[in-house]
């Protein structure tokens, strides 16, 4: 698999209105970016509540999305991000590196 | 003159309606649908919700002046407009003057999985940006159903569509979802999702009957307005949807007082001077070449002269036949086919199946507004369906034409052997005037006779009359 540090990730993160539940995505978010990808790692976050535009060009219905793309293949997960672990996974970041 | 309609009626209800502008809807439901409340359109593939939301939309823009947002799972927006271009409409000068939105929501990229609650925010920020960009008071959610296959997990689901029509309420628009029908009898939908619209729940069902395509419309669920719990049958023609309103039934109708001529001047004299009354309905019964037909074509002639339009609906013989029919007995019905005074609608029950048929009939009456409407002859009508059918159809649409001071003129054929008063489909009794007719056959000469059997609310002749039919016409001996 490779180093992961060494990768540069790019993330975008969808949500509608500042809610609790929005807010807690956006802190695990940065949680991980900055404990497991210390600098390689930028992220987006849009609010389709500012942005309702962007719904229906980037195809999202469920919020929170989170959006890997890059490194690619480009995928995505809904939810709040409550789960450390699954994120990490989604991500392809080995904790224990 | 017209009766009270079932809006007029319903008023008492105090729930604000949308006007559909559809084709016997509003009839039916008293108004519309009802205003900034979620209502919940239901039925199989092919069956016409799309047309229905699509046209809730449209005509709420022509009719109404209300904005509309079109919000698609379904189709594209190509098909979308190629449909309803078809039906005469200009999309492009709608989306381009703001008066419409049409939105279509692709099926998303797969999630790779779920971490955590989510609730459809992505999807409510496309539909209140749909609304506001045009300042939407109407939006249709057509195939909201998707969203259960998008998603694995059914119950955040239903959750999130309660938290949908809730959100809907609040933003003050009126809104139609369509989704598709269940399986078996107790749900409506796949999902049980019509527990969350609860104001008003219809659905549309399509069946083959006589290997005809028959549709029909039925209120599930109307909350807070009287409704009709009847199935509706509907037809989807070139100018959308039209449904068969039941007002008909009721007796509300005002009685005209006015006359018109019968196109007979003996005939005339026989109903107290003056001849039939206005918005009533005539018929004229007897055995083969008695002259039903004949009596018919002096009445349509007689309107046409007038320079009021008559529709003639023939159920044996083509247009042109009739026509050279009555050339042959002097009455020339060509210039008013011509000028359009006169319209022929020449088609054997067989072609469609009696409920279509009677179907047809009502568009073609409500598009070409008559004065007056011929039926020749109706027996041929239970040709093709169970007589108690094609009698509850007729009768309706006989009061239907009561109701807007239609006069109607029906022929029946009587079979030589049967008891002259008893008519094929039983219709007399609704009737106002009935007028039979007798040929015998009298040392090698044909005498004929006409009799006034009833004629409700004026005095007519008692006696039998005897006359003639050459090519001055029909001419009473005197």
């Amino acid at each position: 698999m490779g180093n992961t540090a060494k990768m540069m990730y790019d993330l975008r993160l969808y949500i509608f209105g500042r809610t609790d539940k929005a807010e807690s995505a956006v802190r695990s978010l940065e949680r991980i970016c900055s404990k497991y990808l210390e600098n390689s790692c930028t992220f987006e976050v849009i609010d389709l509540a500012e942005s309702p535009e962007r719904a229906q060009l980037d195809c999202i219905l469920a919020t929170p999305t989170l959006i890997r793309r890059q490194p690619t293949p480009e995928s995505r997960i809904i939810g709040d991000l409550s789960r450390t672990a699954d994120v990490l996974a989604f991500l392809d970041i080995d904790p224990k590196k | 003159m017209a009766a009270k309609t079932n809006s007029e009626r319903h008023k008492e209800s105090g729930v604000a309606k949308a006007p559909t502008g559809i084709n016997g809807l509003d009839e039916i439901t008293g108004g519309g649908l009802p205003r900034n409340r979620a209502t919940l359109v239901c039925g199989g593939p092919g069956c016409g919700k799309t047309l229905l939301s699509m046209e809730f939309i449209i005509r709420g823009i022509t009719d109404s002046d209300e904005s509309g947002a079109f919000i698609s799972f379904d189709e594209s927006r190509q098909d979308l407009a190629e449909n309803v271009q078809s039906l005469g409409f200009d999309i492009e000068a709608m989306t381009e003057s703001k008066q419409l939105n049409i939105i279509t929501i692709p099926f998303p990229p797969q999630v790779a999985g779920e971490i955590g609650s989510y609730d459809l925010g992505g999807l409510i920020a496309t539909i209140a940006h749909g609304i506001d960009s045009v300042g939407a008071r109407r939006v249709v959610i057509d195939g909201i159903d998707a969203i259960f296959s998008f998603f694995g997990n059914e119950s955040t689901i239903r959750r999130e569509l309660k938290k949908l029509i809730d959100w809907l309420k609040e933003k003050k628009v009126s809104a139609l979802l369509t989704c598709e029908r269940g399986e078996g009898r107790m749900l409506v939908t796949r999902h049980g999702i019509e527990e969350y619209i609860s104001d008003c729940v219809i659905l549309l069902d399509q069946r083959i009957v006589d290997q005809v395509s028959v549709r029909r419309l039925k209120i599930m669920k109307y909350r807070g307005s009287l409704h009709g719990s009847n199935e509706y049958p509907f037809l989807v023609t070139k100018k959308g949807i039209s449904i068969f309103p039941v007002t008909s039934t009721m007796l509300d109708y005002t009685v005209s007082k006015e006359r018109v001529s019968t196109g007979i001047e003996d005939l005339d004299a026989m109903l107290s001077g003056k001849g039939y009354f206005k918005g009533s309905s005539i018929l004229v019964s007897g055995t083969a070449g008695s002259g039903k037909s004949s009596v018919a074509a002096h009445f349509a002639a007689s309107v046409c002269r007038d320079n009021k339009k008559c529709v003639y609906f023939a159920f044996e013989e083509p247009a042109a036949q009739i026509i050279r029919n009555m050339n042959s007995i002097g009455l020339d019905l060509s210039p008013y086919a011509d000028s359009g005074l006169l319209k022929f609608h020449a088609r054997r029950p067989t072609e469609y199946g009696a409920e279509m048929h009677l179907l047809t009939i009502l568009d073609t009456i409500n598009d070409f507004k008559p004065e007056a409407v011929i039926f020749d002859p109706i027996s041929n009508l239970t040709d093709v369906a169970i007589v108690a059918d094609v009698k509850a159809m007729f009768t309706r649409i006989l009061n239907h034409l009561k109701n807007h001071g239609i006069t109607s003129l029906s022929t029946n054929l009587i079979h030589g052997a049967g008891d002259p008063m008893a008519t094929e489909i039983g219709i007399s009794s609704v009737m106002d005037t009935w007028i039979l007719l007798k040929i015998t056959e009298w040392e090698e000469r044909k005498k004929r006779s006409i009799d006034i059997v009833k004629s409700r609310g004026m005095a007519h002749a008692d006696r039998v009359h005897g006359f003639t039919i050459s090519d001055k016409g029909i001419v009473f001996n005197v």
